[in-house]
């Protein structure tokens, strides 16, 4: 099945400015979905609000456009409800982790089985260019005329620290790399995680003098390596990029399947 | 597996927003954007059919057709 027959063309071109990398990862996750060769019926997409959830939009899976912070809740009600459909959750940056910094620890923690996918610009992309958790120290953005002072979260550390079993990090560059962690993180049975780099020329990357798409997407290849590098001992400084966690624990649903059995007298 | 053969490169100009990625990043220097800033195949018989620009485009406008076809 091509990609193109998962996607609502209707709504194509489709609204992102020229070069975002958010359409990067659209194509990666189609073409995971692909190679997973599921029906549609068998996926659901929950996102929140920001340019980033406009992505459940173009996808023609089950959908659900939910409240900015709130799609790990939404997607959890989903889950629990129907713990054979696949559920996928793309969120941007500000999305996941400042507004829904407490759903997403704590879906983390859980383990219930599903795929967030943050969608990392570094910055409030929707809304005009505001901080993110995910800014960093020396960052510009429209709230931070003269800098960010605040540090950034790292999405990995995070998740892992919360408990995520899957949790794996990439960069638009990196689009295979990307599509077979999207492809590994739905097959895996408990919270996956994958953080994808992605460029916002119009914002981040104006307000950052990072130059046009081409030079920004170009970038993450210069500042990340692969885990555990020889260049990551010299240059401490990159960012790995990789599967950072992998296990088997018990999952949300198969545990609260277990609570019902005993409630209804089986033990 | 062998080696797929370039057949064409189909880019779709209404969804093509001459972001330049494409063009940028393909190792052998085959896309550029024309008068109208959308993706053209200037020196086709270069493409390795690597289909790193399909893979990354953002816009899904970039799809580059082999042969024979492996899907
Ligand atoms: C409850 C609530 N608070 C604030 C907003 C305004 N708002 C919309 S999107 C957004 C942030 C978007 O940033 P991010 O999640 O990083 O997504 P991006 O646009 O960068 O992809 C904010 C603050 C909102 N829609 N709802
Ligand atoms: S504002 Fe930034 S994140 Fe939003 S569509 Fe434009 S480039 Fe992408
Ligand atoms: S990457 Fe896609 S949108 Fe950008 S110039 Fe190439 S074909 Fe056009
Ligand atoms: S398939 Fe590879 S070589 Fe051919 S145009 Fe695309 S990026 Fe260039
Ligand atoms: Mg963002």
């Amino acid at each position: 099945m091509p990609i193109k027959d998962y996607i609502r063309e209707r709504f194509f071109p489709h609204m992102w400015c020229p070069g975002c990398g958010h359409g990067t990862v659209l194509n990666s996750l189609l073409r995971a979905v692909e190679q997973l060769g599921m029906s549609k019926n068998e996926i659901v997409v929950v996102s929140g609000i920001g340019c980033s959830a406009r992505i459940s939009g173009y996808v023609d899976f089950h959908t659900l456009h939910t409240l900015h912070g709130r799609a790990l809740a939404f997607a959890t009600g989903v889950k629990l409800s129907k713990p054979e459909l696949n559920v996928i959750v793309p969120m941007g940056d500000g999305d996941a982790l400042a507004i829904g910094g407490n759903h997403f620890i704590h879906a983390a923690r859980r383990n219930i089985a599903m795929t967030a996918i943050v969608m990392n610009n570094k910055i409030y992309g929707m809304t005009g260019g505001q901080f993110s958790p995910l800014t960093g120290v020396g960052g510009m953005a429209t709230t931070a005329p003269y800098a960010s002072i605040d540090r950034s979260f790292d999405v990995v550390e995070l998740a892992k620290a919360a408990g995520a079993t899957y949790v794996a990090r990439s960069t638009a560059f990196h689009a295979q790399e990307c599509t077979q962690m999207i492809h590994d993180a739905i097959l895996h049975d408990g919270f996956s995680v994958v953080e994808i780099m992605t460029q916002c020329p119009t914002h981040y990357g104006r307000k950052n003098k990072k130059g046009g798409p081409a030079e920004m997407i170009k970038e993450f290849k210069d500042i990340t390596t692969p885990i555990g590098s020889k260049a990551k001992q010299e240059n401490p400084g990159l960012i790995e990029r990789g599967v950072f966690v992998e296990k088997d624990l018990p999952e949300y649903c198969a545990e609260y399947d277990k609570i019902i059995e005993r409630a209804q007298g089986g033990a | 597996m062998g080696k797929a053969k370039l057949k064409e490169h189909r880019i779709n100009r209404d969804w093509c927003k001459g972001c330049g990625i494409c063009v940028e990043l393909c190792p052998k220097k085959v896309l550029e954007l024309d008068a109208e800033e959308k993706a053209v195949a200037v020196r086709p018989e270069d493409c390795i059919a690597c289909k790193l620009c399909e893979i990354r485009c953002p816009d899904l406008a970039i799809e580059i057709i082999t042969e024979p076809d492996e899907k």
